[in-house]
Protein backbone atom coordinates (compact mmCIF):
# COMPACT_ATOMS: atom_id res chain seq x y z
CA UNK A 1 0.00 0.00 0.00
CA UNK A 2 2.95 2.30 0.67
CA UNK A 3 3.81 2.26 -3.06
CA UNK A 4 0.29 3.36 -3.90
CA UNK A 5 0.46 6.40 -1.64
CA UNK A 6 3.96 7.16 -2.94
CA UNK A 7 2.55 7.22 -6.47
CA UNK A 8 0.23 10.00 -5.27
CA UNK A 9 3.31 12.17 -4.79
CA UNK A 10 4.05 11.66 -1.06
CA UNK A 11 7.53 11.14 0.37
CA UNK A 12 8.27 7.59 1.49
CA UNK A 13 7.83 8.33 5.18
CA UNK A 14 4.49 10.05 4.80
CA UNK A 15 3.28 7.33 2.45
CA UNK A 16 4.33 4.71 5.02
CA UNK A 17 2.51 6.58 7.76
CA UNK A 18 -0.70 6.99 5.77
CA UNK A 19 -0.57 3.38 4.53
CA UNK A 20 -0.09 1.99 8.04
CA UNK A 21 -2.89 4.14 9.36
CA UNK A 22 -5.19 2.96 6.57
CA UNK A 23 -4.14 -0.63 7.28
CA UNK A 24 -5.00 -0.26 10.97
CA UNK A 25 -8.43 1.09 10.10
CA UNK A 26 -8.94 -1.66 7.49
CA UNK A 27 -8.36 -4.27 10.21
CA UNK A 28 -9.86 -2.59 13.28
CA UNK A 29 -13.18 -1.54 11.78
CA UNK A 30 -14.08 -4.97 10.30
CA UNK A 31 -12.99 -6.57 13.59
CA UNK A 32 -15.41 -4.34 15.50
CA UNK A 33 -18.17 -5.16 13.02
CA UNK A 34 -17.30 -8.86 13.33
CA UNK A 35 -17.50 -8.57 17.12
CA UNK A 36 -21.00 -7.14 16.87
CA UNK A 37 -22.05 -9.97 14.56
CA UNK A 38 -20.45 -12.79 16.56
CA UNK A 39 -22.19 -11.61 19.73
CA UNK A 40 -25.41 -12.11 17.77
CA UNK A 41 -24.21 -15.53 16.53
CA UNK A 42 -23.20 -16.46 20.08
CA UNK A 43 -26.66 -15.68 21.43
CA UNK A 44 -28.36 -17.49 18.54
CA UNK A 45 -26.26 -20.62 19.11
CA UNK A 46 -27.00 -20.72 22.84
CA UNK A 47 -30.66 -20.13 22.09
CA UNK A 48 -30.74 -22.99 19.57
CA UNK A 49 -29.06 -25.35 22.04
CA UNK A 50 -31.46 -24.27 24.82
CA UNK A 51 -34.47 -24.65 22.46
CA UNK A 52 -35.17 -20.92 22.52
CA UNK A 53 -35.44 -18.43 19.67
CA UNK A 54 -32.76 -15.97 20.74
CA UNK A 55 -32.70 -12.37 19.49
CA UNK A 56 -35.29 -12.08 16.71
CA UNK A 57 -36.95 -8.67 17.05
CA UNK A 58 -34.50 -5.94 15.95
CA UNK A 59 -33.98 -6.10 12.18
CA UNK A 60 -34.39 -9.20 9.99
CA UNK A 61 -33.81 -12.34 12.13
CA UNK A 62 -32.69 -10.01 14.93
CA UNK A 63 -29.49 -9.25 13.03
CA UNK A 64 -29.33 -5.69 14.32
CA UNK A 65 -29.67 -6.70 17.99
CA UNK A 66 -26.00 -5.97 18.80
CA UNK A 67 -26.23 -2.50 17.27
CA UNK A 68 -29.36 -1.77 19.28
CA UNK A 69 -27.48 -2.88 22.41
CA UNK A 70 -24.53 -0.66 21.51
CA UNK A 71 -26.81 2.33 21.01
CA UNK A 72 -28.52 1.69 24.33
CA UNK A 73 -25.19 1.46 26.14
CA UNK A 74 -23.88 4.65 24.52
CA UNK A 75 -26.88 6.63 25.68
CA UNK A 76 -26.52 5.52 29.29
CA UNK A 77 -24.91 7.60 31.99
CA UNK A 78 -21.31 6.78 32.95
CA UNK A 79 -21.16 6.24 36.69
CA UNK A 80 -17.83 6.43 38.48
CA UNK A 81 -18.08 5.23 42.09
CA UNK A 82 -16.97 7.92 44.54
CA UNK A 83 -14.60 5.50 46.31
CA UNK A 84 -13.00 4.39 43.04
CA UNK A 85 -9.46 5.28 42.05
CA UNK A 86 -10.64 7.50 39.24
CA UNK A 87 -7.72 7.52 36.81
CA UNK A 88 -7.14 3.77 36.82
CA UNK A 89 -10.88 3.13 36.81
CA UNK A 90 -11.16 4.97 33.50
CA UNK A 91 -7.94 3.61 31.97
CA UNK A 92 -8.77 -0.06 32.66
CA UNK A 93 -11.43 -0.57 29.92
CA UNK A 94 -9.27 1.40 27.49
CA UNK A 95 -6.34 -0.95 28.18
CA UNK A 96 -8.52 -4.03 27.65
CA UNK A 97 -9.89 -2.68 24.39
CA UNK A 98 -6.59 -1.40 22.98
CA UNK A 99 -4.69 -4.57 23.81
CA UNK A 100 -7.41 -6.72 22.23
CA UNK A 101 -7.10 -4.75 18.98
CA UNK A 102 -3.28 -4.47 18.99
CA UNK A 103 -2.78 -8.21 18.62
CA UNK A 104 -4.55 -8.18 15.24
CA UNK A 105 -1.61 -6.33 13.66
CA UNK A 106 0.31 -9.54 12.91
CA UNK A 107 -2.56 -11.81 11.83
CA UNK A 108 -2.09 -12.78 8.16
CA UNK A 109 -5.47 -12.75 6.42
CA UNK A 110 -3.92 -14.06 3.21
CA UNK A 111 -0.42 -14.44 1.85
CA UNK A 112 0.00 -10.68 1.37
CA UNK A 113 -2.76 -9.13 3.51
CA UNK A 114 -0.91 -8.63 6.78
CA UNK A 115 -0.28 -5.30 8.44
CA UNK A 116 3.03 -6.17 10.13
CA UNK A 117 4.75 -9.23 8.67
CA UNK A 118 7.32 -9.41 11.47
CA UNK A 119 9.72 -12.24 12.24
CA UNK A 120 8.54 -12.65 15.82
CA UNK A 121 4.80 -12.56 15.04
CA UNK A 122 3.92 -15.39 17.39
CA UNK A 123 5.98 -13.91 20.24
CA UNK A 124 4.26 -10.58 19.65
CA UNK A 125 0.87 -12.25 20.05
CA UNK A 126 2.06 -13.98 23.22
CA UNK A 127 3.34 -10.65 24.57
CA UNK A 128 0.13 -8.80 23.78
CA UNK A 129 -2.11 -11.51 25.17
CA UNK A 130 -0.09 -11.48 28.40
CA UNK A 131 -0.95 -7.78 28.65
CA UNK A 132 -4.68 -8.35 28.49
CA UNK A 133 -4.73 -9.36 32.16
CA UNK A 134 -3.90 -5.77 33.17
CA UNK A 135 -7.25 -4.39 32.07
CA UNK A 136 -9.03 -6.83 34.36
CA UNK A 137 -6.64 -6.41 37.31
CA UNK A 138 -6.73 -2.61 37.11
CA UNK A 139 -10.51 -2.58 36.83
CA UNK A 140 -10.85 -4.88 39.84
CA UNK A 141 -8.49 -2.90 42.02
CA UNK A 142 -9.67 0.58 41.02
CA UNK A 143 -13.33 -0.28 41.65
CA UNK A 144 -12.52 -0.42 45.37
CA UNK A 145 -15.19 -3.03 45.92
CA UNK A 146 -14.74 -6.58 47.16
CA UNK A 147 -16.26 -8.64 44.34
CA UNK A 148 -14.37 -6.92 41.53
CA UNK A 149 -11.21 -7.33 43.60
CA UNK A 150 -11.73 -11.07 44.01
CA UNK A 151 -12.32 -11.27 40.29
CA UNK A 152 -9.07 -9.42 39.57
CA UNK A 153 -7.13 -11.83 41.80
CA UNK A 154 -8.64 -14.80 40.03
CA UNK A 155 -7.96 -13.32 36.60
CA UNK A 156 -4.30 -12.67 37.40
CA UNK A 157 -3.71 -16.21 38.67
CA UNK A 158 -5.69 -17.83 35.87
CA UNK A 159 -4.04 -15.98 33.00
CA UNK A 160 -0.51 -16.63 34.28
CA UNK A 161 -1.24 -20.33 34.78
CA UNK A 162 -2.61 -20.94 31.33
CA UNK A 163 -0.10 -18.74 29.54
CA UNK A 164 2.64 -21.16 30.61
CA UNK A 165 1.09 -24.14 28.86
CA UNK A 166 0.10 -22.02 25.84
CA UNK A 167 3.74 -20.99 25.60
CA UNK A 168 4.90 -24.60 25.47
CA UNK A 169 2.25 -25.50 22.87
CA UNK A 170 3.43 -22.63 20.70
CA UNK A 171 7.00 -23.95 21.11
CA UNK A 172 5.82 -27.29 19.64
CA UNK A 173 4.35 -25.55 16.59
CA UNK A 174 7.41 -23.33 16.19
CA UNK A 175 9.71 -26.36 16.40
CA UNK A 176 7.85 -28.00 13.58
CA UNK A 177 7.55 -24.89 11.44
CA UNK A 178 11.05 -23.60 12.23
CA UNK A 179 9.90 -19.95 12.39
CA UNK A 180 8.01 -17.43 14.53
CA UNK A 181 6.55 -15.68 11.49
CA UNK A 182 2.83 -16.48 11.25
CA UNK A 183 2.81 -16.41 7.45
CA UNK A 184 5.70 -18.89 7.30
CA UNK A 185 4.01 -21.10 9.89
CA UNK A 186 0.95 -21.24 7.64
CA UNK A 187 3.12 -22.02 4.59
CA UNK A 188 4.91 -24.79 6.50
CA UNK A 189 1.57 -26.55 6.93
CA UNK A 190 1.04 -26.89 3.18
CA UNK A 191 0.50 -30.54 2.37
CA UNK A 192 1.52 -31.57 5.87
CA UNK A 193 -0.91 -34.48 6.24
CA UNK A 194 -0.12 -37.24 3.67
CA UNK A 195 1.01 -34.53 1.27
CA UNK A 196 -2.55 -33.41 0.57
CA UNK A 197 -4.03 -32.05 3.81
CA UNK A 198 -3.03 -28.51 4.77
CA UNK A 199 -2.73 -28.25 8.52
CA UNK A 200 -0.91 -29.49 11.58
CA UNK A 201 -4.00 -30.98 13.23
CA UNK A 202 -3.50 -34.13 11.17
CA UNK A 203 -0.11 -34.70 12.73
CA UNK A 204 -0.37 -37.38 15.42
CA UNK A 205 2.10 -35.52 17.67
CA UNK A 206 0.51 -32.11 17.25
CA UNK A 207 -3.15 -33.10 17.44
CA UNK A 208 -3.11 -33.56 21.26
CA UNK A 209 -1.40 -30.18 21.49
CA UNK A 210 -4.24 -28.64 19.50
CA UNK A 211 -6.78 -30.07 21.97
CA UNK A 212 -4.80 -28.61 24.90
CA UNK A 213 -4.47 -25.32 23.01
CA UNK A 214 -8.19 -25.11 22.39
CA UNK A 215 -9.01 -25.69 26.06
CA UNK A 216 -6.28 -23.26 27.14
CA UNK A 217 -7.66 -20.64 24.79
CA UNK A 218 -11.04 -21.02 26.51
CA UNK A 219 -9.26 -20.37 29.82
CA UNK A 220 -7.19 -17.52 28.40
CA UNK A 221 -10.26 -15.67 27.14
CA UNK A 222 -12.17 -16.49 30.34
CA UNK A 223 -14.99 -18.25 28.58
CA UNK A 224 -17.19 -20.95 30.08
CA UNK A 225 -16.22 -23.37 31.68
CA UNK A 226 -13.39 -21.15 32.97
CA UNK A 227 -15.26 -17.85 33.41
CA UNK A 228 -14.51 -17.66 37.11
CA UNK A 229 -13.66 -13.97 36.85
CA UNK A 230 -17.30 -13.15 36.23
CA UNK A 231 -18.97 -16.07 37.96
CA UNK A 232 -22.36 -14.49 38.55
CA UNK A 233 -23.32 -16.89 41.34
CA UNK A 234 -20.33 -15.82 43.46
CA UNK A 235 -19.06 -12.43 42.27
CA UNK A 236 -22.08 -10.52 40.90
CA UNK A 237 -20.45 -9.69 37.53
CA UNK A 238 -16.79 -9.86 38.55
CA UNK A 239 -14.52 -7.00 37.57
CA UNK A 240 -17.26 -5.30 35.53
CA UNK A 241 -19.61 -4.91 38.49
CA UNK A 242 -18.99 -1.18 39.02
CA UNK A 243 -18.86 -0.29 35.34
CA UNK A 244 -21.65 1.20 33.30
CA UNK A 245 -22.25 2.66 29.87
CA UNK A 246 -19.41 2.77 27.31
CA UNK A 247 -16.78 1.61 29.79
CA UNK A 248 -18.78 -1.59 30.25
CA UNK A 249 -19.21 -1.90 26.48
CA UNK A 250 -15.47 -1.59 25.95
CA UNK A 251 -14.89 -4.59 28.21
CA UNK A 252 -17.37 -6.54 26.13
CA UNK A 253 -15.82 -5.51 22.84
CA UNK A 254 -12.33 -6.31 24.11
CA UNK A 255 -13.42 -9.68 25.41
CA UNK A 256 -15.02 -10.72 22.14
CA UNK A 257 -12.14 -9.34 20.07
CA UNK A 258 -9.86 -11.56 22.17
CA UNK A 259 -12.10 -14.56 21.58
CA UNK A 260 -12.03 -13.95 17.82
CA UNK A 261 -8.25 -13.63 17.99
CA UNK A 262 -7.98 -17.00 19.71
CA UNK A 263 -10.24 -18.55 17.03
CA UNK A 264 -7.94 -17.08 14.39
CA UNK A 265 -4.88 -18.49 16.16
CA UNK A 266 -6.46 -21.95 16.30
CA UNK A 267 -7.04 -21.71 12.55
CA UNK A 268 -3.59 -20.29 11.77
CA UNK A 269 -1.46 -22.56 13.90
CA UNK A 270 -3.15 -25.91 13.51
CA UNK A 271 -5.66 -25.77 10.66
CA UNK A 272 -3.65 -24.24 7.84
CA UNK A 273 -4.77 -20.60 8.16
CA UNK A 274 -5.59 -19.12 4.78
CA UNK A 275 -4.68 -22.31 2.90
CA UNK A 276 -7.62 -24.40 1.70
CA UNK A 277 -8.15 -27.55 3.79
CA UNK A 278 -6.90 -29.83 1.01
CA UNK A 279 -3.89 -29.15 -1.19
CA UNK A 280 -5.82 -29.35 -4.45
CA UNK A 281 -5.40 -26.76 -7.21
CA UNK A 282 -9.06 -25.68 -7.84
CA UNK A 283 -9.49 -24.84 -4.13
CA UNK A 284 -6.77 -22.19 -4.45
CA UNK A 285 -9.08 -20.11 -6.67
CA UNK A 286 -11.06 -19.27 -3.53
CA UNK A 287 -9.37 -16.27 -1.87
CA UNK A 288 -7.34 -17.18 1.23
CA UNK A 289 -9.26 -14.86 3.51
CA UNK A 290 -12.45 -16.83 2.85
CA UNK A 291 -10.83 -20.05 4.09
CA UNK A 292 -9.37 -18.30 7.14
CA UNK A 293 -12.69 -16.71 8.10
CA UNK A 294 -14.56 -19.99 7.60
CA UNK A 295 -12.12 -21.80 9.88
CA UNK A 296 -12.19 -19.05 12.50
CA UNK A 297 -15.97 -19.04 12.40
CA UNK A 298 -16.03 -22.79 12.94
CA UNK A 299 -13.90 -22.35 16.07
CA UNK A 300 -16.18 -19.57 17.27
CA UNK A 301 -19.08 -21.98 16.89
CA UNK A 302 -17.15 -24.46 19.05
CA UNK A 303 -16.61 -21.73 21.69
CA UNK A 304 -20.38 -21.08 21.80
CA UNK A 305 -21.11 -24.76 21.79
CA UNK A 306 -18.89 -25.28 24.85
CA UNK A 307 -20.49 -22.29 26.55
CA UNK A 308 -23.99 -23.66 26.10
CA UNK A 309 -23.21 -27.20 27.26
CA UNK A 310 -20.46 -27.27 29.92
CA UNK A 311 -20.91 -26.24 33.57
CA UNK A 312 -18.40 -23.93 35.25
CA UNK A 313 -15.24 -25.31 36.85
CA UNK A 314 -14.46 -24.89 40.53
CA UNK A 315 -11.45 -22.64 41.08
CA UNK A 316 -9.18 -25.36 42.49
CA UNK A 317 -10.12 -27.63 39.57
CA UNK A 318 -9.10 -24.88 37.17
CA UNK A 319 -5.70 -24.51 38.82
CA UNK A 320 -5.20 -28.26 38.94
CA UNK A 321 -5.97 -28.60 35.24
CA UNK A 322 -3.56 -25.81 34.36
CA UNK A 323 -0.59 -26.75 36.51
CA UNK A 324 -0.91 -30.48 37.06
CA UNK A 325 -2.35 -31.70 33.75
CA UNK A 326 -1.63 -29.25 30.92
CA UNK A 327 1.80 -28.05 32.01
CA UNK A 328 3.43 -31.52 32.37
CA UNK A 329 1.66 -32.72 29.23
CA UNK A 330 2.83 -29.85 27.06
CA UNK A 331 6.32 -30.08 28.54
CA UNK A 332 6.51 -33.79 27.67
CA UNK A 333 5.28 -33.04 24.16
CA UNK A 334 7.97 -30.38 23.68
CA UNK A 335 10.59 -33.01 24.53
CA UNK A 336 8.94 -35.72 22.41
CA UNK A 337 8.45 -33.47 19.39
CA UNK A 338 11.96 -32.03 19.47
CA UNK A 339 13.32 -35.56 19.92
CA UNK A 340 11.30 -36.81 16.96
CA UNK A 341 12.41 -33.91 14.80
CA UNK A 342 16.06 -34.50 15.68
CA UNK A 343 15.79 -38.27 15.13
CA UNK A 344 14.18 -37.89 11.72
CA UNK A 345 16.66 -35.22 10.67
CA UNK A 346 13.97 -32.58 10.19
CA UNK A 347 16.54 -29.81 10.51
CA UNK A 348 18.93 -31.49 8.07
CA UNK A 349 22.70 -31.53 8.46
CA UNK A 350 22.72 -28.26 10.40
CA UNK A 351 21.25 -29.95 13.48
CA UNK B 1 12.33 10.98 10.89
CA UNK B 2 9.77 8.51 12.21
CA UNK B 3 12.54 6.56 13.96
CA UNK B 4 13.84 9.72 15.62
CA UNK B 5 10.38 10.75 16.76
CA UNK B 6 9.68 7.25 18.03
CA UNK B 7 13.01 7.13 19.87
CA UNK B 8 12.39 10.41 21.69
CA UNK B 9 8.82 9.37 22.47
CA UNK B 10 9.88 6.02 23.98
CA UNK B 11 12.93 7.45 25.74
CA UNK B 12 11.02 10.33 27.27
CA UNK B 13 8.26 7.98 28.42
CA UNK B 14 10.78 5.54 29.96
CA UNK B 15 12.39 8.32 31.98
CA UNK B 16 9.12 9.98 32.91
CA UNK B 17 7.51 6.74 34.06
CA UNK B 18 10.67 5.70 35.92
CA UNK B 19 10.54 9.00 37.81
CA UNK B 20 6.85 8.42 38.52
CA UNK B 21 7.68 4.96 39.95
CA UNK B 22 9.46 6.59 42.87
CA UNK B 23 7.30 9.71 43.00
CA UNK B 24 3.88 8.05 43.07
CA UNK B 25 2.23 8.08 46.49
CA UNK B 26 0.28 4.90 45.95
CA UNK B 27 2.38 1.69 45.58
CA UNK B 28 -0.09 0.24 43.06
CA UNK B 29 0.39 3.33 40.91
CA UNK B 30 4.15 2.80 41.23
CA UNK B 31 3.87 -0.73 39.86
CA UNK B 32 1.69 0.47 36.98
CA UNK B 33 4.25 3.17 36.12
CA UNK B 34 6.95 0.51 36.28
CA UNK B 35 4.99 -1.55 33.76
CA UNK B 36 4.78 1.47 31.47
CA UNK B 37 8.56 1.89 31.80
CA UNK B 38 9.17 -1.79 30.86
CA UNK B 39 6.85 -1.45 27.92
CA UNK B 40 8.57 1.62 26.55
CA UNK B 41 11.96 -0.01 27.07
CA UNK B 42 10.67 -2.80 24.83
CA UNK B 43 9.79 -0.11 22.29
CA UNK B 44 13.41 1.10 22.38
CA UNK B 45 14.59 -2.49 21.79
CA UNK B 46 12.38 -2.69 18.69
CA UNK B 47 13.94 0.53 17.41
CA UNK B 48 17.48 -0.91 17.55
CA UNK B 49 16.25 -4.00 15.67
CA UNK B 50 16.25 -6.44 18.59
CA UNK B 51 12.65 -7.55 18.21
CA UNK B 52 13.27 -10.87 19.95
CA UNK B 53 14.61 -9.17 23.10
CA UNK B 54 11.70 -6.73 22.98
CA UNK B 55 9.16 -9.55 22.83
CA UNK B 56 10.90 -11.37 25.69
CA UNK B 57 10.99 -8.18 27.76
CA UNK B 58 7.24 -7.79 27.41
CA UNK B 59 6.43 -11.49 27.91
CA UNK B 60 8.68 -12.06 30.92
CA UNK B 61 8.70 -8.72 32.74
CA UNK B 62 5.38 -7.17 31.83
CA UNK B 63 3.45 -10.41 31.37
CA UNK B 64 4.66 -12.39 34.36
CA UNK B 65 6.96 -10.61 36.82
CA UNK B 66 5.01 -7.35 36.97
CA UNK B 67 1.71 -9.22 37.30
CA UNK B 68 3.08 -10.92 40.41
CA UNK B 69 4.36 -7.56 41.72
CA UNK B 70 0.96 -6.03 41.19
CA UNK B 71 -0.69 -9.06 42.77
CA UNK B 72 1.38 -8.74 45.94
CA UNK B 73 1.23 -4.95 46.19
CA UNK B 74 -2.53 -4.95 45.69
CA UNK B 75 -2.96 -7.42 48.51
CA UNK B 76 -0.83 -5.43 50.96
CA UNK B 77 -2.56 -3.20 53.44
CA UNK B 78 -0.04 -0.37 53.59
CA UNK B 79 -0.09 2.43 56.12
CA UNK B 80 1.31 5.38 54.17
CA UNK B 81 2.00 7.54 57.22
CA UNK B 82 4.34 5.01 58.85
CA UNK B 83 5.97 4.41 55.47
CA UNK B 84 6.82 8.08 55.12
CA UNK B 85 8.03 8.36 58.73
CA UNK B 86 11.16 6.35 57.87
CA UNK B 87 12.19 8.87 55.22
CA UNK B 88 14.22 11.17 57.51
CA UNK B 89 15.81 8.25 59.32
CA UNK B 90 17.01 6.60 56.09
CA UNK B 91 17.97 9.84 54.37
CA UNK B 92 21.78 9.53 54.99
CA UNK B 93 21.78 5.96 53.67
CA UNK B 94 19.86 7.09 50.59
CA UNK B 95 22.37 9.87 49.94
CA UNK B 96 25.26 7.39 50.29
CA UNK B 97 23.73 4.98 47.78
CA UNK B 98 22.98 7.83 45.38
CA UNK B 99 26.61 8.99 45.56
CA UNK B 100 27.92 5.48 44.91
CA UNK B 101 25.60 5.10 41.91
CA UNK B 102 26.60 8.48 40.53
CA UNK B 103 30.29 7.58 40.92
CA UNK B 104 29.71 4.28 39.12
CA UNK B 105 27.94 6.06 36.28
CA UNK B 106 30.79 8.54 35.88
CA UNK B 107 33.37 5.73 35.97
CA UNK B 108 31.32 3.73 33.50
CA UNK B 109 31.06 6.54 30.98
CA UNK B 110 34.75 7.36 31.46
CA UNK B 111 35.72 3.74 30.88
CA UNK B 112 33.48 3.55 27.82
CA UNK B 113 35.18 6.54 26.29
CA UNK B 114 38.63 5.17 27.06
CA UNK B 115 38.02 2.18 24.76
CA UNK B 116 36.93 -1.40 25.29
CA UNK B 117 38.51 -4.30 27.14
CA UNK B 118 39.73 -7.12 24.93
CA UNK B 119 37.75 -10.06 26.27
CA UNK B 120 38.96 -12.48 23.66
CA UNK B 121 36.71 -14.80 21.67
CA UNK B 122 34.88 -17.74 23.24
CA UNK B 123 36.43 -21.03 22.18
CA UNK B 124 34.75 -22.51 19.17
CA UNK B 125 32.95 -19.25 18.43
CA UNK B 126 32.22 -18.86 14.77
CA UNK B 127 31.98 -15.64 12.82
CA UNK B 128 28.90 -13.56 13.69
CA UNK B 129 25.81 -14.48 11.74
CA UNK B 130 24.92 -11.47 9.69
CA UNK B 131 21.92 -12.20 7.53
CA UNK B 132 19.94 -14.46 9.88
CA UNK B 133 16.98 -13.11 11.85
CA UNK B 134 18.02 -12.08 15.33
CA UNK B 135 16.03 -14.93 16.90
CA UNK B 136 18.20 -17.36 14.93
CA UNK B 137 21.40 -15.49 15.80
CA UNK B 138 20.66 -15.48 19.52
CA UNK B 139 19.79 -19.17 19.34
CA UNK B 140 23.03 -19.97 17.53
CA UNK B 141 25.19 -18.03 19.99
CA UNK B 142 23.36 -19.30 23.06
CA UNK B 143 23.17 -22.99 22.16
CA UNK B 144 26.45 -23.37 20.29
CA UNK B 145 29.01 -20.99 21.78
CA UNK B 146 27.68 -20.65 25.31
CA UNK B 147 25.87 -23.95 25.73
CA UNK B 148 27.62 -24.85 28.99
CA UNK B 149 26.94 -21.47 30.64
CA UNK B 150 23.35 -21.59 29.47
CA UNK B 151 22.78 -25.07 30.89
CA UNK B 152 24.50 -24.07 34.15
CA UNK B 153 22.19 -21.05 34.49
CA UNK B 154 19.21 -23.33 33.87
CA UNK B 155 20.43 -25.75 36.54
CA UNK B 156 20.88 -22.95 39.09
CA UNK B 157 17.35 -21.73 38.44
CA UNK B 158 16.03 -25.28 38.79
CA UNK B 159 17.78 -25.68 42.15
CA UNK B 160 16.37 -22.33 43.28
CA UNK B 161 12.88 -23.42 42.30
CA UNK B 162 13.19 -26.79 44.05
CA UNK B 163 14.51 -24.97 47.13
CA UNK B 164 11.56 -22.58 47.20
CA UNK B 165 9.12 -25.46 46.88
CA UNK B 166 10.84 -27.49 49.62
CA UNK B 167 10.78 -24.49 51.97
CA UNK B 168 7.09 -23.75 51.51
CA UNK B 169 5.63 -27.18 50.96
CA UNK B 170 4.06 -28.83 53.96
CA UNK B 171 2.68 -32.34 53.86
CA UNK B 172 -0.77 -32.44 55.34
CA UNK B 173 -1.88 -35.62 57.05
CA UNK B 174 -4.27 -37.84 55.13
CA UNK B 175 -7.89 -36.94 55.66
CA UNK B 176 -7.04 -33.41 56.80
CA UNK B 177 -9.68 -30.78 56.27
CA UNK B 178 -9.61 -29.37 52.77
CA UNK B 179 -7.61 -32.21 51.31
CA UNK B 180 -9.04 -33.53 48.08
CA UNK B 181 -8.65 -36.78 46.28
CA UNK B 182 -9.40 -35.89 42.67
CA UNK B 183 -9.64 -39.45 41.35
CA UNK B 184 -12.08 -40.26 44.14
CA UNK B 185 -14.17 -37.23 43.24
CA UNK B 186 -14.17 -38.17 39.57
CA UNK B 187 -15.06 -41.82 40.30
CA UNK B 188 -18.18 -40.90 42.30
CA UNK B 189 -21.41 -41.92 40.60
CA UNK B 190 -25.07 -41.20 41.37
CA UNK B 191 -25.74 -44.73 42.63
CA UNK B 192 -23.39 -44.49 45.60
CA UNK B 193 -23.80 -40.76 46.21
CA UNK B 194 -27.61 -40.58 46.40
CA UNK B 195 -30.32 -42.75 47.82
CA UNK B 196 -34.06 -42.75 47.16
CA UNK B 197 -36.38 -42.84 50.19
CA UNK B 198 -40.16 -43.07 50.22
CA UNK B 199 -41.15 -41.54 53.60
CA UNK B 200 -44.67 -42.22 54.81
CA UNK B 201 -46.78 -39.53 56.45
CA UNK B 202 -45.99 -38.88 60.12
CA UNK B 203 -42.71 -40.80 60.13
CA UNK B 204 -39.20 -39.50 59.79
CA UNK B 205 -36.52 -40.86 57.53
CA UNK B 206 -33.66 -42.94 58.85
CA UNK B 207 -30.41 -42.18 57.11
Amino acid sequence: MTEFFQSLGMTYEWAWFVATFAGILLIALPVMLAVAMVIYVDRKVWAAINLRRGPNVVGPFGLLQSFADALKVMLQETIIPSAANKGIFIIAPIVTFTVALAAWAVIPFSETAVLANINVGLLYILAISSLSVYGVVMAGWASNSKYPFFSAMRAAAQMISYEVSIGFILVCVVLWAGTFNLNDIVMAQKGHGFGIINGYFFNILLFPMWVVFFISSLAETQRVPFDLTEAESELVAGYQTEYSSMAFAMFWLGEYANILLMCMLNALLFFGGWLPPIDWAPLYYVPGIVWLLLKAFFFFFMFSWVMATVPRYRYDQLMRLGWKVFLPMSLIFVVVISGYLMATGHYGAAA
Amino acid sequence: MIQTLAFYLFAALVIASAVMVIMARNPVHSVLWLILAFFNAAGLMVLVGAEFIAALLVIVYVGAVAVLFLFVVMMLDIDFASLRAGFVKNFPLGIAIALVLAAELIFGIGAYQAGRIELGVASGAAAPILDASNTASIGAVLYRDYLFLFEAAGLILLVAMVGAIVLTHRQRPDGARGQQNITKQVRRNPNEATVMKQPTVGEGVEL
